[in-house]
């Protein structure tokens, strides 16, 4: 099988942890590598040691966390312009990262970054970004995505970020983060659960679950203005809600004529449509990149499978046969393909299923691997999983060739999502 | 007052079904003392919902109205055999006590999405509720709330933990 000969490539461990500054949030590590990895050199920018952010550093983890990119370590030598950079200095490395981080006036920072092909000996791009000296962060995204597009015709996600929740005790936090984990916000804290945020395709609200009221309620929440409605309060439980890719509509589900079925209805609660009549649980609806089809969990079967509809109502089709159970279908971003979590043997594993081929292909070794979202550009899943016995988050490659896992400082991660490119 | 020792009672029943399978939690509980007067009962400090068990059989934790939950394999909702008589006596009280009012709780083991052990918990929920329905209790006595997997009794990832997840509570409000 495919799946083991990959697992068996496996050949490097990578620890980040050590890189890290003393705040993180997470500790991350990565496993395994892309089959074509391109070599690149990070320079230190210059300047940057009077920063608490290293931008190279943040520049570097986001690059080898793709697993598409060899960094190699540029030693002793130091280049900050196209002029200082003695290009037979660099046998073995395609691409060359050089900048500057100045401190101005007014708090703010500038950053000059450039990126130069050493074989071609030319600059690939170059950019001067000025931002408040809190945004180095960002501002290292942004140049790892830059590069990364160069150099792999792809776009980045570093500068995305990622929603979950964060269980401590009784604790539930809704937190919003990087791509690679850092800068979490917390968007609410409570003493009852939290489930299954949803990011708004601009990426400005999220929905979710929450049980405040003592059942669960769906909400729609600003992440700008911090304001929120309730969209679903019936008797029963009101979850699972996804967003339409233009943002006008959501798919909810509700439990208030028996059984769960899946409805549609506009952000703010109004304009209520039932959609799905049969089966006795029909939950975790997802929208097609088009706005065409619905992807949802059922058991009208007799086990969950995952299955499809037209949203404007027709023939629904089952798409999982595979043995077990599978559960939390989502869309690949150019929707050829989706993922899901499936179940067998007591194992979840993440898997995905090509829509014309209809084969599984099982992504992760298996464990407790649960609700898995695809990075905006496709390339990497998003997941939760457990090591021992702590709610951790992971990512593997689309093609389950490179796998990370990041570590909480503290307490259980759950329900973990990708959000969607920001308008730059 | 009648409140008060329903809640000691419960809190007796559930800290004994945190580590104890309910019907063991009913010979855990206190047993109720006989015949105290009400003054001897004041005095008494805290397990003491002697003059209620007289009254109220709910209160009586030796009746089958002690067990207040029913018990599910794995991805099933449909009341087991075994359970029927529980939630039949439960129908049977609460028909002739129409003030009382229920909320049936749905919970699941964690073996499936959040969501869709949402949908099964609230179909367990459910499932009681129709049963009670059928033994007479009015609709506006009953509510039913799903909490999936969200709330574990117990949280090891084996069967000796997921049996006690895999249940609807019944909650006397």
């Amino acid at each position: 099988m495919k799946g083991q000969a990959v697992l068996r490539c496996f050949g490097w461990v990578f620890f980040l942890c050590a890189a890290l500054p003393a705040h993180a949030a997470l500790d991350i590590e990565i496993i395994g590598a892309g089959e074509h990895q391109i070599p690149v050199a990070i320079v230190p920018f210059a300047g940057e040691g009077k920063f608490a952010q290293s931008i190279s550093q943040v520049v570097s983890a986001d690059l080898a966390r793709s697993g598409l990119f060899r960094l190699v370590d540029p030693a002793s030598k130091a280049p900050h312009e196209p002029r200082e950079v003695v290009y037979a200095d660099w046998p073995g490395v395609d691409a060359l990262a050089i900048g500057s981080v100045e401190e101005q006036i007014n708090g703010r920072v500038a950053v000059k970054f450039r990126l130069l092909d050493t074989v071609k000996q030319t600059e690939l791009v170059g950019q001067s970004v000025s931002g408040k000296a809190d945004q180095l962060r960002a501002i290292a995204h942004r140049i790892a995505d830059m590069i990364y597009e160069k150099l792999t015709g792809d776009t980045g996600v570093f500068s995305t970020r990622i929603a979950y929740i964060n269980r401590q005790g009784r604790i539930n936090r809704l937190v919003v983060a990087d791509s690679d984990g850092y800068g979490e916000q917390t968007v609410l804290a409570i003493n009852e659960p939290i489930m299954s945020p949803a990011w708004s395709p601009d990426g400005s609200h999220l929905a979710y679950v929450s049980f405040e009221q003592d059942h669960a309620v769906v909400y729609v929440q600003s992440l700008l203005t911090n304001q929120r409605k309730v969209v679903a309060n019936f008797r029963g439980s009101n979850s699972a809600p996804a967003w339409s890719p233009d943002g006008k509509q959501l798919a909810i589900v509700l439990t208030r004529d028996g059984g769960s079925h899946i409805y549609l209805a506009h952000p703010d609660g109004s304009d209520l449509r039932r959609l799905t009549f049969n089966g006795v649980i029909d939950t975790e609806p997802n929208f097609s990149p088009d706005g065409q089809s619905l992807l949802f969990t059922s058991d009208r079967g007799g086990s969950p499978q995952i299955y499809r509809m037209p949203v404007e109502g027709g023939v629904v089709e089952r798409l999982t046969f595979d043995g077990g159970n599978n559960f939390s279908p989502r869309y690949s971003p150019d929707g050829k393909s989706f993922t899901y979590a499936h179940l067998t043997n007591g194992r979840f594993y993440i898997a995905t299923q090509d829509f014309e081929t209809k084969q599984m292909q099982l992504l992760t070794e298996g464990g407790w691997e649960k609700k898995p979202s695809f990075a905006p550009n496709g390339r990497l899943i998003l997941f939760a999983t457990e090591v021992q016995g702590r709610g951790i988050l992971a990512t593997v490659s689309s093609d389950g060739r490179v796998k990370q896992r990041m570590f909480p400082q503290a307490g259980d991660i759950r329900e973990p999502t990708w959000g969607p490119f920001l308008k730059q | 007052m009648k409140k008060l020792l329903i809640g000691v009672l419960l809190v007796n029943l559930l800290a004994a079904c945190a580590s104890q399978k309910p019907k063991e939690a009913v010979v855990e509980a206190k047993p109720a003392p006989v015949a105290e007067t009400p003054r001897a009962v004041e005095a008494v400090p805290v397990p003491a919902p002697a003059p209620m068990v007289a009254v109220d059989p709910l209160n009586d934790p030796n009746s089958i109205l002690a067990k207040r939950s029913t018990y599910y394999p794995f991805d099933v909702y449909v009341v087991q055999d075994a359970d029927k008589p529980i939630v039949q006596a439960h129908a049977q009280y609460m028909s002739e006590h129409a003030n009382r009012k229920v909320r049936l709780e749905g919970n699941c083991d964690e073996r499936g999405s959040t969501e869709y052990n949402l949908g099964l918990g609230q179909r367990r929920a459910d499932g009681v509720k129709k049963m009670l329905q059928v033994g007479g209790v009015k609709d506006g006595q009953i509510e039913t709330v799903s909490y999936g997997e969200e709330k574990p009794r117990l949280t090891c990832h084996e069967e000796k933990c997921w049996k006690e997840n895999r249940r609807t509570d019944l909650n006397y409000r």
